[in-house]
C-alpha cells in the first residue's frame, strides 16, 4: 500500500513584487495615482503556481524540470511552507527541508557565525551545533575562509557552505533546489554521495536541476512544470525528459545503457 | 531551434495522460487526513507558538549577538561606535536643548535628566523603527529557512537591549560626574528597564506585522516616533513645565503615555535630584509650590516642586508601567501570530 508523504492539492501561489516596471517613478505621477485611486502599477502579482496537484509516496525521488521561471523553486518553497498558498493546500508528513541557492544566510557575518545560526534556526541545540561544527566546515571545504564574512565568498564557496549547513541534519522530506550547480567537480561528487545518503534517511527527495543527467540518475519520477502548471508527470523519466528537450529545442540526450550518467552509476 | 517564448504544448503520443496518473479517486484533502498529513503552512496554536519561540531562544540570542557584532565591522573605529553613538547623541541634545534653547528651567541637574531621558527613549525608538522594517528586510531569510517568524522582531529588540547596556554604562559615568550619589534606588532601574523591554517586544511584534505589508508604514514610522518623542518629556519635565500647568488632563495623558512612564521610572531610580524634586515627595504646601512656579530660573527654589500636588504617585507609575508592558505583549503577540503563515509573501 502506498504511503503518501506529500500531497499537493490544487495549489496556487501568488506573490507580490514591488518596484516592477511600468511607473515613471516621479512624485507627480504617484500623486495622480493616489488621487485617481488607481492601484500602484509597480506592484505586480506574480501567479507563479496555477493549480498543481500530485501525491508523493515514501521512497520516491521526484525530479522537477522546466524552463527558467516555470515555478520550480516556488513549488518547493510552498511545499516547505515558506511561501503561503493563495488557494489549495500542501499536506506533508513533517517539516520539509529545502536546500536551495536562495538559502540566503547573513552575508555580513562570518562563515562560522552562519554555520552556528543556520543550525540553531533548523532547531538544533547548542550542544549539537558544537558537536557537528567541525564536520560541517570540513565538508564545505572553505578552509580558512570560515573566519571571513560570507559576502567575501565566491558563489561556489557560499553554496558549498550552505549545502553543508543544511545537510548537517537528516530530514524526512528533503528538497534540493539547484544546490549543487556552482560547486566544483570534486564537491559535486561529494555532495551527490551525501544526497544519496540523505535520501536513504529521508524517504522522500525532491530534486530541481537543469542537469538532466542528474535527474535521470537520481529520480524515479519526474514532474515537468510549465508556467506554473504541470505539463507532464510520470515514472517514465527518460521519455518525459526527451519530450521536454524536444519541446524546448534542446538536443536529445544520448543514452547507451538503461542507467546513464557514468559518474553516478555506482550510487544506486 | 527552440520556441522559448511560445506556449508549449505537451508532445502527443509520448506519454499518455500523465497529469492525472497518480491522483487517486478520493479527494486529496481526505487522503491527507487519512494518512495524518498536515498542511505545511499551518499556523500553530497560541501556546504551541510560544513554545516554539522558546525552543528557538538560542537562535534568537545568537542572531542578536551576531547582528550586533556585524553592525560596525565596516567602520574603522569598529565596536567603539557602540560607545560613541550614545555619547554623540547626548552631546548634541545637550548643546541644543540645554544650552541654546535652555529648556533646563525648573529641572535640577538638567544634564543628567536629559541624557537619562534620551538613552531610555532611544531604546524604544530604535526598537520601533527596526521592528517596522524587519519583515521586508529579512524576506530572503524567511523564504530560506522554516522557523517561527516571531524570532525576528524579538531578536531585533534584543539587539537594542544589548546596545542599551552599553548606553547605561556611559550613563552611569555621566550621572556620577554630575554629582549624583550612588544609592540603593539604582537597583529599581533594572525592573523599570525590564518592563520597558517587555513593552518594546510586544510593540515590535505588532509593528513587524504592520510593516510586513506595504513599505509606506516603514517610511512613516520615523515621523510618528519623533512626534511621540516630543510628547514624552525627553527634554523637558512634563510634571513641572509651565505650559502644561493649566491643562491638567492633557498633562495627565502625557504623563501616563508608556514612553514617559518608563523614562520617569528610570530617572527616579538613578537620579536623586529627580526623586527629591518630584511633586508629592514632600507634604503639600501651596505657598512653596507657588514659589517654585514663579521662580523657575532661580536655583534657590529648584526643589520646591516637591511641595506641589503629584498627579501620579511613584507607585502609580509602576502600575502604569507594568500595565503597558503586559498589554503590549499580549496584543502584539496575538496580532503577530495571526499572520504567521503569511509573512513569506512580501
Amino acid at each position: 500500500m502506498a504511503d503518501p508523504t506529500v500531497i499537493v492539492d490544487d495549489l496556487h501561489v501568488v506573490y507580490r513584487v514591488y518596484g516592477a516596471g511600468g511607473d515613471k517613478g516621479t512624485a507627480a505621477t504617484a500623486l495622480m495615482r493616489v488621487l485617481k485611486r488607481q492601484r500602484r502599477p509597480s506592484v505586480r502579482e506574480v501567479h507563479a503556481i496555477r493549480g498543481v496537484s500530485f501525491v508523493v509516496n515514501h521512497g520516491d525521488a521526484i525530479g522537477i524540470i522546466g524552463r527558467n521561471g516555470s515555478g520550480k523553486s516556488t513549488l518547493l518553497q510552498a511545499i516547505a511552507g515558506l511561501l503561503p498558498p493563495e488557494q489549495g493546500c500542501v499536506y506533508t508528513s513533517g517539516q520539509a527541508a529545502l536546500l536551495g541557492v536562495n538559502a540566503a544566510l547573513l552575508d555580513d557575518l562570518t562563515g562560522e557565525r552562519n554555520v552556528v545560526l543556520g543550525c540553531l534556526a533548523m532547531g538544533m541545540s547548542p550542544q549539537q551545533v558544537k558537536d557537528r561544527f567541525q564536520s560541517i566546515v570540513d565538508f564545505s571545504g572553505v578552509g580558512n575562509f570560515i573566519d571571513y564574512p560570507m559576502r567575501t565568498y565566491s558563489t561556489g564557496m557560499a553554496q558549498r557552505l550552505r549545502f553543508s549547513i543544511a545537510s548537517a541534519k537528516s530530514h524526512k522530506i528533503l528538497m534540493i533546489d539547484e544546490a549543487l550547480a556552482t560547486g566544483d567537480a570534486n564537491f559535486r561528487a561529494k555532495s551527490h554521495d551525501r544526497i544519496m545518503e540523505l535520501r536513504g534517511e529521508a524517504g522522500t527527495v525532491f530534486l530541481v536541476a537543469h542537469n538532466l543527467g542528474e535527474i535521470e540518475a537520481s529520480c524515479n519520477r519526474v514532474i515537468w512544470l510549465e508556467k506554473g502548471k504541470i505539463m507532464m508527470q510520470g515514472t517514465d523519466v527518460p521519455a518525459i525528459v526527451d519530450a521536454y528537450l524536444e519541446a524546448t529545442g534542446g538536443e536529445p540526450r544520448k543514452r547507451d545503457k538503461p542507467t546513464p550518467t557514468p559518474d553516478h552509476t555506482a550510487d544506486n | 531551434m527552440g520556441t522559448l517564448t511560445d506556449n508549449l504544448e505537451p508532445p502527443e503520443g509520448v506519454v499518455a495522460d500523465t497529469a492525472t496518473e497518480t491522483l487517486s479517486d478520493v479527494p486529496l484533502a481526505e487522503l491527507a487526513a487519512r494518512h495524518q498529513l498536515r498542511p505545511s503552512a499551518a499556523r500553530p496554536g497560541v501556546l504551541a507558538y510560544a513554545g516554539q519561540l522558546w525552543e528557538r531562544r538560542h537562535f534568537i540570542f545568537g542572531f542578536a549577538t551576531a547582528r550586533n557584532v556585524a553592525m560596525y565591522t565596516e567602520a574603522r573605529l569598529g565596536q567603539l561606535w557602540q560607545v560613541l553613538t550614545p555619547l554623540l547623541n547626548a552631546a548634541v541634545y545637550y548643546l541644543i536643548f540645554g544650552k541654546i534653547l535652555d529648556t533646563s528651567r525648573g529641572v535640577p541637574n538638567f544634564i543628567a535628566f536629559l541624557i537619562t531621558g534620551i538613552f531610555v527613549w532611544n531604546f524604544t525608538q530604535r526598537s520601533f523603527i527596526t521592528a517596522s522594517r524587519v519583515m521586508p528586510d529579512s524576506l530572503p531569510l524567511i523564504r530560506a529557512l522554516p522557523f517561527p517568524r516571531g524570532c525576528l522582531p524579538i531578536g531585533y529588540v534584543l539587539i537594542e537591549l544589548q546596545q542599551l547596556f552599553m548606553s547605561m554604562v556611559i550613563l552611569v559615568a555621566i550621572v556620577l560626574a554630575t554629582g549624583e550619589p550612588i544609592t540603593w534606588y539604582w537597583l529599581l532601574a533594572i525592573p523599570a528597564l525590564a518592563l520597558q523591554a517587555v513593552f518594546n517586544t510586544g510593540m515590535a511584534l505588532f509593528l513587524a506585522r504592520l510593516g510586513a505589508g506595504a513599505d509606506d508604514f516603514g517610511q512613516l514610522m520615523p515621523f510618528l516616533v519623533r512626534t511621540w518623542m516630543y510628547a514624552s518629556g525627553v527634554m523637558y519635565s512634563i510634571s513641572t513645565i509651565s505650559t502644561l500647568r493649566n491643562h491638567a488632563t492633557l498633562r495627565y495623558l502625557l504623563e501616563i503615555n508608556p514612553a514617559a512612564v518608563f523614562i520617569t521610572l528610570v530617572r527616579n531610580a538613578i537620579l536623586q535630584s529627580q526623586r527629591l524634586a518630584a511633586p508629592g515627595s514632600k507634604p503639600f504646601d501651596q505657598q512653596k509650590c507657588n514659589l517654585y512656579s514663579s521662580h523657575l530660573s532661580d536655583s534657590h527654589f529648584l526643589y520646591y516642586s516637591a511641595y506641589c500636588h503629584a498627579q501620579i504617585t511613584s507607585g502609580q507609575f509602576w502600575l502604569y508601567g507594568a500595565g503597558w508592558a503586559v498589554l503590549a505583549l499580549v496584543v502584539g503577540f496575538l496580532f503577530f501570530w495571526q499572520a504567521e503563515t503569511r509573512y513569506g509573501r512580501g
